[in-house]
């Protein structure tokens, strides 16, 4: 009976993927399509949710697939975003030369941040994290650094023009830009995911000593994925500032780093489909809440957040995968 | 089997974005966008949620007076439609909403959005698209540079305006003042400084004796109230926040150290600051103010406040009375109104912009004898303000309006 099952099953699978990657191609050639049929302010939209599902791919890293607590990511997407308004205003770089910048720079922050996080389990690395969100305002208020940040009034930066032999407009461009910034991000992300690392980190995860005891060297992977996660996020926060034109301290507050860790869980802790479903949670969900209540937008948002968490509690992205195996299950029993 | 799974669930994903994405598009290439024959459209962000929604009020009795106006059958029998929209005080928020409105809603202009870094987020953006960026809700001295900025104008008197009006004061009442200036280190404050030595002129040097700043992020500013106790400064400037205000006039007190005090209009509440610091620490309070108080008795049986007081029952009835905000934008609405009505049918978003710098406009719940007035190089339309003392229970007014 099962080796029936086996066999029937393998070639649908080589089906199955040269049907996948038809159907990849396909969707990444409607998605290239689409900034032609929408409004500057879609494609600015949906720009922006392109950053942050990259910005959640590498929230996800952290919390999602090594059990890091991070409610600090704000700050690291601060750093990216202030990274290129500065190169861009101070020093006239071209935008797309500032993202590996910005890359590094919260690569290495990460690093060190994540050294001293490694004696914090849990609960108390949420706090430390948390200190780094609430601290990033002020800090980049601050005396010292108003000579780069412009203090309060933050930095308005120029909105990069398309290539010259491209008839599209500027909103266009830079969403194709962002699009394929983001697929070579979610290329990384899932090459570094799927084998070895994302083994060693979802080890760390569930059984800490077990994963020491089959050899993972813990310190090191735990600070690794926090540095890396941070440079996902920074390069969001990078692109995020290319888009939005301008950079302040109160672009990047505490709720921030909150909206997301919500985005995060709603699309799907440690599946990286998730962190688009996040980003479309982060982008348009406070959108619908202002439209219902003005009186209390934050009451229509947490409405919404129960809800998913309710009708889907490993997120929409395992809500989904729950719900297409109920289908094969279903599809299987009536063949 | 998983992999499948897997990819099934991102292809999903992918499908629903371009769903998402793909809502209705609108072009918004007709000569007078936001106006049709029943309807002029105008736009505004304002923080209904997060750390500033406490100003979310003043949207809302902006929309309650439109609401009025269109009971009244409309401008001209055009209704007019505010769609105000939340953006949490949060700058690319500001720059979302704000393109919302301007490329998919097509409003004619926007009207009172609050807050410094959220219009300095969307300063360039309208600029550059030629849309109105009226009577923006923020004391900053920039949004008033015609040359620069010819769509943007501001509205209540700028910290510099109000400085100056300080100064003239100094300058009449008390020539050999030594003054002490504590101010927040950050532009609002720094405004408020420029505008004192701006408005005592080749004075300043001579009559400030101390300046010290603290940062937001400090706890107390008790060390920098001891050390202007210190320079024997007979005069107090205190450009504060509310937290900080309080604090201050409450270490003067104590230390017994007893200037003359001036406090900037941004803490003139009673309940936030002079309550905290204490009442009677506060009595002998000098400020400055443009607006009438509702919760003001002496003022409370004039006809202007008494219908104001039967708009809010019938209009904004959850509102609160006893909120000066809530005459705050009740103003600012009657304002816009008459920049619609000077426009007559030539609703273009150049008309608007003449109409708005050709204003001369008495209203009712101004301090006597101010007006707001503007003109084609003047884009600050209320640029006078009257002195008020506070007696221990409430702010008085004296004297003429200042122009600063």
């Amino acid at each position: 009976m099962a080796n029936a099952t086996i066999t029937r099953v393998q070639p649908t699978a080589a089906i199955a993927t040269s049907w996948r990657a038809l159907a990849i191609l396909l969707l990444l050639a409607a998605a290239t399509a689409l900034p032609f049929g929408l409004s500057g302010y879609q494609t600015f939209q949906i720009t922006l949710a392109l950053a942050y599902a990259i910005a959640l791919l590498g929230l996800n890293m952290l919390t999602g697939f090594s059990g890091q607590i991070s409610l600090g990511h704000g700050a690291f997407y601060a750093l990216g975003a202030y990274a290129t308004a500065i190169l861009m205003d101070r020093f006239d770089w071209p935008y797309w030369a500032t993202l590996p910048v910005a890359g590094v720079v919260c690569l290495i922050a990460g690093f060190l941040f994540g050294l001293p996080a490694l004696r914090l389990e849990g609960l108390y690395l949420a706090l430390a994290t948390l200190a780094l969100a609430v601290a990033t305002p002020q800090l980049l208020k601050s005396k010292l650094l108003e000579e780069w940040t412009g203090g309060v009034q933050g930095i308005s930066i120029l909105k990069p023009d398309p290539p010259d032999f491209l008839p599209i407009s500027a909103d266009q461009w830079l969403y194709l830009f962002t699009l394929a910034v983001t697929a070579l991000m979610f290329l990384i992300g899932w090459n570094i995911l799927r084998g070895r690392v994302g083994r060693a980190l979802r080890a760390i995860r569930e059984h800490p000593l077990a994963a020491e005891a089959m050899g993972v060297n813990i310190a090191l992977y735990k600070s690794l994925i926090f540095g890396v996660s941070a440079m996902f996020t920074g390069i969001a926060g990078a692109l995020g500032a290319i888009s939005v034109q301008f950079v302040a301290p109160d672009s990047f507050d505490v709720f921030l780093s909150i909206r997301l860790l919500v985005g995060l869980v709603v699309g799907g802790l440690g599946s990286i489909s998730g962190a688009l479903w996040g980003a479309l949670f982060i982008e348009y969900v406070p959108n619908i809440a202002d439209q219902i209540s003005k009186a209390a937008p934050w009451a229509i948002y947490g409405i919404f957040m129960i809800g998913f968490m309710y009708a889907m509690p490993t997120g929409v992205a395992g809500g989904l995968r729950l719900l297409a195996g109920r289908l094969r299950r279903w599809r299987g029993s009536t063949e | 089997m998983t992999r499948e799974r897997r990819t099934m669930a991102g292809l999903t994903t992918m499908a629903a974005w371009l769903l998402l994405a793909a809502g209705p598009a609108t072009a918004q290439d007709n000569p007078t966008p936001g106006v049709t024959a029943t309807e002029i459209r105008l736009g505004q962000t304002m923080p209904y949620s997060g750390p500033a929604s406490a100003y979310g009020t003043i949207g809302k009795v902006e929309a309650a007076y439109f609401a009025k106006i269109n009971d009244e059958g409309g401008i001209n029998g055009r209704k007019i439609n505010l769609i105000s929209l939340d953006d949490g005080y949060s700058p690319p928020k500001t720059v979302e909403q704000t393109r919302r409105l301007v490329e998919q809603d097509g409003v004619l202009l926007t009207f009172q959005n609050l807050g410094t870094p959220p219009n300095t987020a969307i300063h360039k953006y309208l600029n550059q698209k030629k849309v109105p960026q009226l009577f923006v809700a923020t004391g900053a001295t920039m949004w008033g540079d015609p040359e620069h900025f010819p769509w943007t104008m501001g509205w209540q008197p700028s910290y510099q305006t109000e400085a100056h009006i300080y100064a003239k004061y100094l300058l009449q009442n008390k020539p050999d003042a030594k003054i002490g200036i504590l101010y927040q280190n950050d532009d609002y404050g720094k405004d408020y400084v420029k505008g004192l030595k701006d408005g005592l002129g080749a004075n300043a040097a001579k009559m400030i004796v101390a300046e010290v700043s603290y940062e937001v992020m400090d706890p107390t500013v008790d060390s920098q109230i001891v050390s202007l106790k210190g320079s024997g400064a007979d005069v107090f400037f205190n450009v504060t926040t509310p937290k900080f205000a309080a604090q201050a006039v409450r270490k003067a007190y104590d230390i017994d150290w007893r200037p003359l005090e001036i406090l900037n209009n941004v803490s003139i509440s009673i309940g936030a600051v002079l309550e905290p610091a204490g009442l009677d620490k506060s009595t002998g309070l000098l400020s400055a103010q443009y607006y009438k108080d509702p919760a003001d008795p002496a003022t409370a049986q004039e006809p202007a406040m008494r219908e104001w007081d039967a708009f809010m029952k019938k209009y904004y009835p959850e509102g609160n009375t006893a909120d000066a905000f809530n005459v705050y934008g009740y103003l600012a609405a009657q304002t816009m109104v008459q920049v619609l009505k000077q426009c007559g049918n030539d609703l273009t978003r150049e008309n608007v912009m003449r109409q708005a710098a050709n204003l001369n406009l008495a209203l009712p719940l101004l301090q006597p004898g101010i007006t707001i007035s503007t003109g084609p190089k003047d884009f600050f339309p209320i640029k006078q303000m009257r002195l008020q003392r506070f007696d221990g229970k409430r702010w008085v007014p004296f004297g003429e309006p200042i122009t600063g």
